[in-house]
C-alpha cells in the first residue's frame, strides 16, 4: 500500500454514465435481483408495469389468438421494467465505485497507541476506542479519526479527498482535525481519537456513497405520492373503458387495454426517480462534498441566504502586516519593536507576518526569557506577551482601548483618526499597547479573491443573498463588501453573533447556508438549515454541519447549492417530460384500438402508423427506449445555468414540456417505420 | 360575434365594480351601508348563536359549513315529501316520492340544481318560493364563503398582513394563523350584502320583459293553434322572474319551467336573453376580481381572471365555430330541442358558458348541440375552473394551482412552494385524492350505467348513448345541473346513483382545498426574491392552462372519443 488511489478523482475522470465492461455487467445483473417483489414494490408506477408483464404473459399464454404480437409486447414490457431496474443499478453502481476504493484505504491500519506513562503498544485500528492517544510519524497512516494533541504535520489526506497536494495539520488550530486512512508526510504527531471502531467518518462515508440505506427525502416522498395517484388515475381510465366500448359493441383486447396503461402511467420518471436521487449526493461527492443526507442537498437548493466568513473565501485569507502606523509621540522602532515581541510567539498567519515585516525592517530584538503569550481569545479579542512587568497587547482597536482605559491609561483621539484610515483602505488595522500606552496602528491587508465578485452576482440573479462575516471593524468590512459585492456584512463578529444572525434571519423565513471550521462554529454550523464543515476542522464542527467539504474550500457553497437545485430541476422537468409523452401515445394507441370496430376513428391515427400492431408496438418500444435514453441526464442533472426562476421555467417547460409532447409524435412514427422494415 | 363580444366586454365591465366591492364585504370592512345590514345581521349571528368576532380553524369552518348543509338539506327535503299538504299549492302538484326529492334537495344544496322533475308540475309556489329558491340563494354563498377562507389560510390567516395592528379581537381567540375566519358571519354577510340585492335588481329587470311574477293560479286558455289539437291548455305561471334572476346569477341554472330558458315565459325577449346570458358569467368573473382585491394583490387576480379568461375564449370559440361550421354541424337532426328563436350561435354561446361556470341553465337541449359541441360544453365541465360555479371554480383553480406550482416548482429549482408557503407530502397527499375522486366517481358510475342498459333506459344506442351517460355524471359531479336528456332520469337508478355523484363532486371539492389551506397556514413564510417562482406571470399563467388541459384530456381521452368524438366523426363521413 505505497499509493492510495484516488477514487473520488476517479469518478471524476468518467462523465455521467460512464461504467466499464465489469461495472456494466454488474449492473445489468442488478437489474434482475431487483425484480424481487419487495424491491420492486418500492416504485408503485414500476409494480404496475411488473404486474402488468405477468398479466399479458397470461393472457399470451393462455387466450391471445396472435401468439407472436402477444410475446411481443409481454417481452417489450419486461424490457421496461430492466430498464427502470438498470438506472438505479447504474447510479448506485458509480456509488459503490467510489465505496471499493474507499474500503482499501480502511483496511489493515495499525496505530501506536500511548498509555498514561507514554508507553507505546502496537494495535490494530479496530481495537481503538474514542479516547485513545496514538503516536503518528511521517510515512505512517493515521489509524482512526481524531484530533491532533500535540505537534504538527504535513498529511496527504488524497485517500478522501482526491487531492493529492499535502495539508497542514496543528495542534490548537482550527486545522487540528485528522481522518483514520490518511497519510503523515513529515513530523510527527499525538492523536487523540474520536471516533468507535466502524463509527468513524470513513465508515459512514462508505455507507453514505453505497446508498445502503438510503432515505427518500421529502420532496421525493411528495413527488412519488403524486406519480401513484396518476398511475391509479390511469388505472381506472383502462379498467372503466372496456365497459364504455362495450355499449357501442366494441369488444377491447386487453392486451391492447395493459398495453395502454403502461404507456399513460408515468413509466420514464418512475423508472428514473431512484437513479436521479443517487446521482444527486453522487455528484455532490463529486465536488468532494460528503453530504449526510439526501434532504440535505435538496434543502441545499432551495437556500437563499449564504453566510461566509471573509477569511477563505471571500479574501485569500492570509492578512499580511504591510505597514506600522505609530501615533504622534512614538518613534516607529518602539512600535515596530512591540509589535515584533508580541507576536513572537503567535501561531497565526498574521502574527508570523508582523514578525516578518519587523525583521524586514532591521528590528533586532532578541527572543525574551520569561515571557508569557496570551492567546487570542474571542472574547477579550486581543492577544500579547507579559516580559517581566512590561505587558504588550495587540487587537482590535475597541478591545484595546478598552484594555488600556481598564488599566487607568488614556486613548488619544489620534488613534481613531489613524484607525480610520487604515479601515477605509480596505486593511485591517491592528492597535499595539504597551501597559497602558498606545503606541499605533498595524496595518493588516487582505486581498479580494478574482472572480468573486461575479459570483455573488449570479448567486444574487438567482435569488440568493450573500453575508459576510467578519471580526474586521465596520469601516474595513464595509471596504471589502463593496470590493467583492456581496450584500450584506457583520463586523466585528463574535461567535454568538453568527447564532443570533442564523437565527433572525430563519425567523424572516429564510433558510440559511453557513460554512465553518472551528469548533465554535459548532452551534452555529447546527442551526443553519445548510452547514457545511470544512474537512479540515475541529471535530465538533464535522458532527454539527450536515455536509463536509473534503476540500476545506469555503467557496464550495455554491457548488453545493447548484448540485440541489439540479437535483430538484431534473425531477420536475423528466416527470413533465413523462406526462407530456402521453399525449401522443393516446394518438397511437386508442385509433390502433378501435381501428377494427369503428373505421371512422382511422382519422384519429395522425401519424398513419403502419397497423394497429405495430402502433402498440411502436408506442410500447418507445415508452421502454426513453428510459435508458434519459439516464445520463437523470445521472448528469438538467443543465442549470443560474436565471431567475422564471427563466428557468420557461425554458424548462419549452424543452421538456413542450418537447415531451413533440418528440414522441417523430420517435414513434420512426420505430414505427423500423417495425415496417423488418416486417412485423 | 358582436353579441359574444358585448357579453364578455359587459361581464368584465360589471364583474369588476361588483368583485371590488364583494372584497370589501368579505373582508368585513366598514361601509357607509351598515347602516341598514349591521341591525339585520346583529339579528341573523343572534339567531345562530355566534360571536362574529370569534374566529375558526380550518376544522371549525368546515364543521359549521356541513352542519349548515345538513339541517338545511333536512328541512327542504321533508318539504318537498309534504308539499301537498302545505300552502301555496294552487296548482295542486303532489307530494314527491322520496327518491326524487331526495335528488332535488341534494341537487339544489350541492348548487348544482340537476333537475329530474319538471318544476311547473311537480313543485308548489311555496316549493318552489322557499326550498328551491331558498337553497340557490345560499348556496353559491357558501361556496364563496369556503374559497374566502381557503383564501385567507393561504395567506397565513385571517388579517394576516394587519397582525400587530388589530386590538379589538376576542380573548379566546384561536391562533391568528389558525383562523380562518367565521363561517356565520361570511355566509350573513355574503348573502345579506350581495347576493339578495343583485338578485333583487335582476328580476325587476326580468319582470319588465314580462317573466311572470305573481302568487296567482296561471290562466286556462284555448290555444290558436288548431294543429296542436288542444281545445284547453292550461298555462302554468308563479312567481317566476325571482327564480329566474337567481337560477342565473347564482350558478344554479334549475328554471322554473321544465325546458329551462329556452322557454319563453323564462326567456321572452332578446333583452332578457342578454340579461340572463350576462348573469351567467357576472358573479364567476366578479369573483376572479374580488379573489385580487382580497388578498391585497392585484397581480392574482390578473393571473386568476387572466387564465380563465384564455380558456373561456377558447371554449367559447370553439364551441360556437363547432356549432356552425363543423363536419357535423348541418345535420338537420340537429335542430330539433334548438329555440328557433336563438338559432346556433346564440346556443353554443349559452351552452358553453353555463358549462363553464357550472350554472347549467339553458336556452337549448344540450342533447342536439352539434357532438363537438357537446363534447367541448363536457370538458368545460371535467376542468370547472373556467369561472366555474360560484366560489368552487375559484376553488377548483387553487387546486390546479397548487399542482403546477408543485410541478413547476421543481423545475425551477427549489422545492415547490405557494405564496413562499412550502407544498409538502401532506398537501400532496390531499391533491392527489382530489385527482384520483373525478375519474374514479364518473367513469366508474359511467361504465356500470352503460353495463346495464335495462336501468339507463337510454334513448340513443350507440356513441350518443354514451355521451349522454357520460355527460349526465359528469355534470353532477361537476355541480353543473345541465342535461343531455333523453335519459329516463326519474327513476331510482338514476336519482340515487347522481344524489351520491352530486354529493362527492361537492363536498370533497370544498373541503379539502380548505384543508390544504388550513396546513398551509401554519406554515412559516418564505419571503420572495429572484428565486421565487412568481406565479402571477404570463409564462406561469400559460403553464398551468397547459397542466389543467393535459390533465383533463390524459383523464378523459378515452370516453371523449367513444362519445362525442366517435359521433362526430361518424356523422362527418356519412
Amino acid at each position: 500500500m505505497t499509493d492510495l488511489p484516488l477514487h473520488l478523482g476517479a469518478a471524476r475522470r468518467h462523465p455521467a454514465g460512464g461504467l466499464d465492461a465489469a461495472g456494466l455487467r454488474a449492473a445489468i445483473a442488478e437489474s434482475f435481483r431487483k425484480l424481487a417483489p419487495r424491491q420492486a414494490m418500492r416504485s408503485p408506477v414500476m409494480a404496475v408495469v411488473l404486474l402488468g408483464t405477468l398479466l399479458s404473459a397470461l393472457i399470451t399464454i393462455a387466450a391471445s389468438a396472435d401468439k407472436a404480437f402477444g410475446i411481443a409486447v409481454t417481452a417489450t414490457l419486461f424490457v421496461t421494467v430492466l430498464f427502470a431496474n438498470f438506472a438505479e443499478a447504474v447510479a448506485e453502481a458509480r456509488g459503490r465505485g467510489q465505496a471499493a476504493s474507499l474500503r482499501a484505504a480502511r483496511r489493515d491500519l495499525v496505530g501506536r497507541r500511548l498509555d498514561d506513562a507514554g508507553n507505546e503498544t502496537r494495535v490494530a485500528a479496530s481495537e481503538l476506542r474514542a479516547g485513545d492517544r496514538v503516536l503518528v510519524s511521517a510515512g505512517e497512516f493515521v489509524p482512526a479519526d481524531g484530533e491532533i494533541e500535540r505537534g504538527v504535520a504535513t498529511i496527504n489526506e488524497a485517500a478522501v479527498t482526491g487531492e493529492s497536494a499535502p495539508v497542514l495539520r496543528e495542534a490548537g488550530t482550527d486545522r487540528s482535525g485528522v481522518i483514520g486512512g490518511t497519510k503523515v508526510l513529515s513530523d510527527e504527531i499525538v492523536v487523540r481519537v474520536s471516533a468507535e471502531p466502524g463509527g468513524s467518518f470513513l465508515d459512514r462515508m462508505i455507507a453514505l456513497v453505497e446508498g445502503a440505506n438510503r432515505q427518500k427525502t421529502p420532496n421525493e416522498i411528495a413527488l412519488t405520492m403524486l406519480l401513484a395517484a396518476m398511475t391509479l388515475t390511469f388505472l381506472v381510465v383502462c379498467v372503466t373503458l372496456p365497459f364504455l366500448a362495450g355499449f357501442v359493441g366494441v369488444k377491447l383486447d386487453p392486451l391492447l387495454l395493459i398495453a395502454l396503461l403502461v404507456c399513460l402511467i408515468p413509466t420514464t420518471i418512475g423508472g428514473l426517480l431512484p437513479a436521479i436521487g443517487i446521482a444527486g449526493m453522487n455528484r455532490a461527492l463529486k465536488a468532494n462534498v460528503l453530504a449526510k443526507s439526501g434532504k440535505a442537498v435538496e434543502v441545499a437548493g432551495d437556500v437563499d441566504v449564504l453566510l461566509l466568513d471573509k477569511t477563505g473565501t471571500i479574501t485569500h485569507g492570509d492578512r499580511q502586516a504591510t505597514a506600522f502606523h505609530p501615533l504622534g509621540g512614538i518613534d516607529r522602532e518602539q512600535l515596530r519593536d512591540a509589535a515584533l515581541l508580541s507576536s513572537l510567539a503567535d501561531p497565526t498567519p498574521e502574527g508570523k507576518s508582523i514578525v516578518r515585516l519587523a525583521r524586514e525592517l532591521r528590528s533586532r530584538v532578541e527572543d525574551p526569557q520569561q515571557a508569557t503569550f496570551v492567546s487570542f481569545s474571542a472574547q477579550t479579542r486581543m492577544s500579547g506577551v507579559d516580559v517581566g512587568a512590561r505587558s504588550i497587547r495587540k487587537g482590535a482597536s475597541d478591545a484595546i482601548a478598552r484594555h488600556v482605559r481598564a488599566l487607568g491609561g488614556v486613548v488619544s483621539p489620534e488613534l481613531d483618526a489613524r484607525v480610520e484610515q487604515v479601515a477605509r483602505g480596505g486593511a485591517t488595522p491592528l492597535v499595539v499597547a504597551d501597559g497602558k500606552h498606545v503606541l499605533g496602528v498595524i496595518e493588516l491587508s487582505d486581498v479580494v479573491k478574482h472572480g468573486v465578485k461575479e459570483r455573488f452576482a449570479r448567486l444574487r440573479e438567482m435569488g440568493i443573498r450573500t453575508v459576510m462575516i467578519t471580526g474586521d471593524n465596520p469601516l474595513t468590512a464595509a471596504a471589502i463588501a463593496a470590493e467583492a459585492g456581496v450584500d450584506d456584512f457583520i463586523a466585528e463578529a463574535r461567535p454568538e453573533d453568527k447564532l443570533a444572525r442564523i437565527r433572525a434571519e430563519q425567523a424572516a423565513g429564510h433558510l440559511i447556508a453557513m460554512v465553518g471550521d472551528g469548533t465554535n462554529d459548532a452551534p452555529a454550523l447546527a442551526q443553519a438549515d445548510v452547514g457545511v464543515a470544512m474537512n479540515s476542522g475541529t471535530q465538533a464542527a464535522k458532527e454539527a454541519g450536515n455536509m463536509v467539504d473534503l476540500d476545506n474550500d469555503p467557496a464550495k457553497l455554491l457548488a453545493v447549492v447548484e448540485v440541489g437545485k439540479q437535483q430538484l430541476i431534473t425531477r420536475g422537468a423528466l416527470t413533465t417530460f413523462s406526462l407530456a409523452n402521453d399525449v401522443s401515445k393516446y394518438f397511437a394507441i386508442l385509433p390502433a384500438m378501435f381501428a377494427a370496430a369503428l373505421p371512422s376513428m382511422a382519422s384519429l391515427n395522425v401519424m398513419r402508423l403502419a397497423s394497429p400492431n405495430s402502433a402498440v408496438l411502436s408506442a410500447l418500444v418507445f415508452n421502454a427506449l426513453i428510459i435508458p435514453a434519459l439516464i445520463p441526464l437523470a445521472l448528469k442533472g438538467v443543465r442549470f445555468k443560474p436565471a431567475s426562476a422564471v427563466a428557468l421555467l420557461r425554458r424548462n417547460m419549452l424543452v421538456y414540456g413542450l418537447g415531451g409532447v413533440l418528440l414522441p409524435f417523430v420517435g414513434i412514427k420512426a420505430i414505427d417505420l423500423l417495425l415496417a422494415a423488418i416486417g412485423v | 360575434m358582436i353579441e359574444i363580444l358585448l357579453v364578455f366586454a359587459a361581464a368584465i365591465a360589471l364583474g369588476w365594480p361588483l368583485g371590488l366591492y364583494l372584497a370589501r364585504v368579505m373582508r368585513g370592512d366598514a361601509s357607509r351601508l351598515d347602516v341598514v345590514f349591521d341591525p339585520l345581521e346583529r339579528l341573523a349571528y343572534r339567531a345562530l348563536g355566534t360571536d362574529p368576532r370569534r374566529g375558526m380553524s380550518w376544522k371549525g369552518y368546515a364543521r359549521a359549513f356541513v352542519v349548515s348543509n345538513v339541517v338545511l338539506g333536512a328541512l327542504v327535503w321533508l318539504q318537498f315529501m309534504t308539499q301537498a299538504w302545505l300552502p301555496l299549492n294552487p296548482d295542486g302538484a303532489p307530494n314527491m316520492r322520496w327518491d326524487l326529492a331526495l335528488h332535488t334537495m341534494v341537487s339544489f344544496l350541492t348548487n348544482t340544481n340537476q333537475q329530474h322533475y319538471s318544476g311547473q308540475a311537480q313543485l308548489s309556489y311555496l316549493s318552489q318560493m322557499v326550498g328551491i329558491v331558498g337553497l340557490q340563494v345560499i348556496t353559491p354563498m357558501m361556496g364563496l364563503a369556503m374559497v374566502v377562507a381557503t383564501l385567507r389560510g393561504l395567506f397565513g390567516g385571517r388579517d394576516a398582513q394587519a397582525r400587530h395592528a388589530d386590538g379589538e379581537r376576542a380573548p379566546t381567540q384561536v391562533p391568528i394563523e389558525r383562523d380562518l375566519g367565521n363561517y356565520w358571519v361570511d355566509l350573513t354577510r355574503a348573502t345579506l350584502r350581495f347576493m339578495l340585492p343583485l338578485c333583487l335588481v335582476w328580476s325587476v329587470l326580468l319582470t319588465s320583459q314580462g317573466v311572470p311574477a305573481t302568487l296567482e293560479r296561471g290562466p286556462t286558455v284555448t290555444p290558436i293553434d288548431a294543429s296542436a289539437e288542444l281545445k284547453q291548455q292550461h298555462i302554468p305561471l308563479g312567481p317566476v322572474a325571482p327564480m329566474v334572476a337567481v337560477k342565473q346569477l347564482g350558478t344554479n341554472g334549475g328554471g322554473w319551467y321544465g325546458p329551462n330558458s329556452a322557454m319563453p315565459l323564462e326567456n321572452p325577449t332578446p333583452f332578457s336573453n342578454a340579461l340572463e346570458v350576462l348573469a351567467i358569467v357576472l358573479i364567476p368573473v366578479a369573483v376572479t376580481f374580488m379573489a385580487g382585491r382580497f388578498v391585497r394583490r392585484r397581480r392574482f387576480a390578473a393571473l386568476v381572471f387572466g387564465s380563465m379568461l384564455l380558456m373561456s375564449v377558447a371554449s367559447t370559440g370553439l364551441g360556437v365555430w363547432s356549432e356552425g361550421h363543423s363536419a357535423s354541424a348541418h345535420d338537420i337532426a340537429l335542430m330539433e330541442g334548438k329555440e328557433v328563436r336563438f338559432g346556433a350561435d346564440a346556443s353554443a354561446l349559452w351552452a358553453t358558458l353555463t358549462t363553464q361556470t357550472s350554472n347549467g341553465s339553458v336556452d337549448a337541449m344540450h342533447d342536439s348541440l352539434a357532438p363537438l359541441t357537446g363534447g367541448i360544453a363536457i370538458v368545460d365541465m371535467l376542468v370547472n375552473a373556467i369561472w366555474g360555479g360560484i366560489g368552487c371554480g375559484l376553488m377548483q383553480f387553487l387546486v390546479y394551482l397548487l399542482l403546477a406550482v408543485f410541478l413547476a416548482g421543481l423545475m425551477t429549482g427549489r422545492t415547490p412552494e405557494l405564496f413562499g408557503r412550502k407544498i409538502e407530502a401532506p398537501e400532496v397527499r390531499l391533491l392527489a385524492l382530489l385527482i384520483l375522486l373525478q375519474p374514479i366517481v364518473v367513469l366508474g358510475f359511467t361504465a356500470i350505467a352503460l353495463s346495464f342498459p335495462s336501468i339507463t333506459a337510454n334513448s340513443n344506442p350507440g356513441f350518443h348513448g354514451v355521451s349522454q351517460v357520460f355527460y349526465e355524471y359528469v355534470s353532477a359531479f361537476a355541480n353543473n345541473g345541465s342535461g343531455f336528456e333523453g335519459l329516463g332520469d326519474g327513476t331510482y337508478w338514476w336519482n340515487l346513483s347522481c344524489t351520491l355523484v352530486l354529493i362527492l363532486g361537492r363536498y370533497p371539492a370544498l373541503i379539502v382545498p380548505l384543508a390544504i389551506a388550513g396546513q398551509m397556514a401554519r406554515k412559516k413564510v418564505a419571503p420572495e426574491s429572484a428565486g421565487t417562482l412568481h406565479v402571477e406571470t404570463p409564462t406561469f399563467a400559460l403553464t398551468l392552462v397547459a397542466v389543467i388541459v393535459i390533465l383533463t384530456v390524459l383523464q378523459f381521452m378515452p370516453a371523449l372519443v367513444l362519445g362525442p368524438v366517435a359521433e362526430h366523426l361518424s356523422l362527418a363521413v356519412s
